[in-house]
């Protein structure tokens, strides 16, 4: 690895890790938030804005930019806090997170949110509004590609897998899904509610080119997003193993924390535990 | 009897038309090319029609999508399966979103006939309607269905346009101008309001022909725009006539019934009857079958606007 690439790697560990800390301050200051799937999901978004997508937040409706589509619309928590970063709003109105006539909903709003490129919520949506901007960027010629971040509990909603099959069946090579697989969902682990598993085959049987990579890995996830290794002709899976909680050991893999709101104490000890990692 | 025109005819030579003049206007449709008379447009557009296969929740979300991407799609599928299996995509991703998107339910209300309830959509009014920014059309004839389609082309949004595919005559003349959210006066009459949408505006305009007959004057409107409803016509309405009786091809909750019925008791009440599907699921028969069983014939409809006159004269 060229020293390039690891301080690369490592500023966005560091962003991550700085995301996390703003993303629990804002949940703890709301009294709402679902920080078990932000903290889950937080390193993929890091490294799609800050290193793969292809996006200007001072243009957020430019025709040519590449389109993210949060599925899984209550991690919104971390998606204001990447996007913010990223330039699209200022970091200062994270404060006013679910607050009354923010623009900050639980659940992202693309009318009023710039950088918003889907108002999601209900599970199942993304995926199919994924393969329509897919498939107009393919009737204008235009390389500009498609990411979707589903939840893995999500895929329980058939709809998915209508969007699949029109995926492949169109053979949407510039469409992404990235399956945020942290094995648990809201009451607990998705193969004691209904049986996901064996996920990878799936979409590969739906007609998918398919990859695993651990979800909190930079190096792998980069080279998945970035390489230029995909079979041709296929929508891509990126199935990218994490945690829920992942960065605070007392949330990391519970069900409890789905959308529990930290104590003041708790909120204490995460930060604490976020920021020697950071030092360390 | 005058010339008798399916209305899908009309939609899909103005949606070719449509789509010459624009580039970005697609079709998304869920194996409906044939039920949705769009054989043509395929033909001449090959690229531009997205067929999703039998999957409308996938369809809806796939529209939006390519609005995002800069395209115009205009999603066609048949009304009961687009609207019931697709109702929070049509929420969320269009409505919410403010997606432009045009929907257009075929073969909507009782046009299934036969097949049963399960393919009649006598709810798609009142589901629709019920939803923030969505923009609700029911053409009544072939000349306002190709206007309504190039209307929706144009202007930017989230629309519902119900379409059927029951014979109508053209009930309006040939310089008519439909604009979204106004009413179109088809007869005057001071006596009683005939208030229809759709199939139904021809059968109250043979309804006011009978009542004539009568010795009573009515007014005919063609209520094309359920939302946003054009309250102003409601009112004025109720001032001249004092009774209104609506007839939809729908059932008589929460359709154009409901939404008139919402203007009047708040602004200018007066008796109302609301003609439609009674809250029932229709039996077997063919289309004008039940329209004659539910009373929503020329005649039905004069009988109920005889019935109101009377019981308001007794109050």
């Amino acid at each position: 690895m060229t020293q390039e690439r690891e301080d690369q790697l490592t500023a966005l560990r560091k962003k991550a890790n700085l995301l996390r800390q703003r993303d629990l301050v804002m949940i703890q200051r709301a009294g709402m938030g679902h920080i078990g799937g932000d903290f889950s999901a937080l390193d993929i978004l890091v490294t799609l804005y800050f290193a793969v997508l292809r996006v200007d937040p001072q243009h957020p409706d430019a025709p040519d930019r590449d389109r993210f589509i949060l599925s899984k619309g209550h991690c919104a928590g971390a998606l204001y806090n990447t996007i913010a970063e990223a330039g699209f709003f200022p970091t200062s109105e994270l404060e006013t997170f679910m607050k009354p006539l923010s623009r900050l909903n639980g659940h992202p709003d693309r009318t009023k949110v710039p950088g918003v490129e889907a108002s999601t919520g209900p599970l199942g949506h993304g995926l199919s509004i994924g393969v329509g901007a897919a498939l107009a960027a393919r009737l204008d010629g235009a390389s500009w590609r498609t990411y979707v971040l589903t939840g893995d509990g999500e895929l329980q909603e058939g709809s998915n897998w209508e969007a699949a099959m029109a995926a492949a069946h169109y053979g949407l090579d510039n469409l992404t899904v990235i399956v945020d697989r942290n094995r648990l969902q809201q009451g607990a682990p998705t193969e004691d509610t209904i049986r996901l598993e064996p996920l990878a085959d799936k979409w590969r049987a739906f007609g998918w080119a398919v990859r695993e990579v651990d979800g909190h890995d930079y190096a792998a996830l980069l080279q998945a997003l970035q390489g230029e290794h995909w079979e041709p002709g296929r929508p891509r899976c990126l199935i990218a193993y994490t945690h829920k909680g992942q960065g605070v050991s007392f949330m990391c893999d519970n069900v409890d924390w789905h959308h529990r709101v930290p104590t003041p104490e708790e909120a204490e000890r995460a930060l604490q535990e976020l920021q020697e990692a950071v030092r360390g | 009897m005058s010339q008798l025109y399916d209305c899908r005819d009309a939609f899909a030579q103005a949606l070719e038309e449509a789509a010459r003049n624009d580039p970005r206007i697609v079709v998304v449709i869920n194996d409906s090319l044939g039920s949705s008379k769009l054989k043509g447009f395929k033909t001449a557009f090959p690229q531009r029609l997205v067929n999703v296969g039998i999957a409308e929740q996938n369809m809806v979300g796939v529209a939006a999508g390519l609005a995002n991407g800069g395209k115009i799609p205009f999603v066609s599928g048949a009304s009961p399966f687009l609207t019931a299996r697709a109702l929070e995509q049509i929420k969320v991703d269009l409505a919410y979103s403010q997606a432009n998107v045009k929907l257009c339910g075929m073969s909507s209300g009782l046009a299934y006939g036969e097949l049963g309830p399960t393919h009649h959509s006598i709810e798609d009014l009142a589901w629709t309607r019920a939803i923030a920014n969505l923009t609700v059309i029911v053409p009544a004839d072939p000349l306002e269905t190709a206007q309504a389609i190039h209307e929706a082309a144009r202007v930017s949004g989230p629309f519902f346009l119900r379409i059927s595919r029951m014979p109508v005559p053209q009930v309006h003349p040939a310089d008519y101008r439909f604009r979204i959210g106004k009413a179109s006066w088809l007869r005057q009459g001071s006596d009683v309001a005939l208030i229809a949408t759709g199939v139904m505006v021809a059968r109250a305009l043979e309804a006011a022909a009978l009542l004539a007959n009568d010795g009573i004057e009515a007014t005919v409107i063609n209520m094309a725009t359920i939302r946003p409803l054009d309250r102003e016509t409601v009112i004025e309405v109720a001032r001249r006539t004092g009774a209104i009786v609506t007839v939809e091809e729908h059932t008589i909750y929460g359709g154009l019934g409901g939404a008139i019925a919402e203007v009047v008791v708040t602004t200018y009440p007066v008796p109302m009857r609301i003609l439609g599907v009674p809250g029932v699921f229709a039996p077997t028969g063919s289309p004008e079958y039940l329209l004659e069983h539910f009373g929503l014939t020329p005649a039905g409809i004069r009988a109920a606007a005889l019935e109101l006159l009377k019981a308001r004269a007794q109050q």
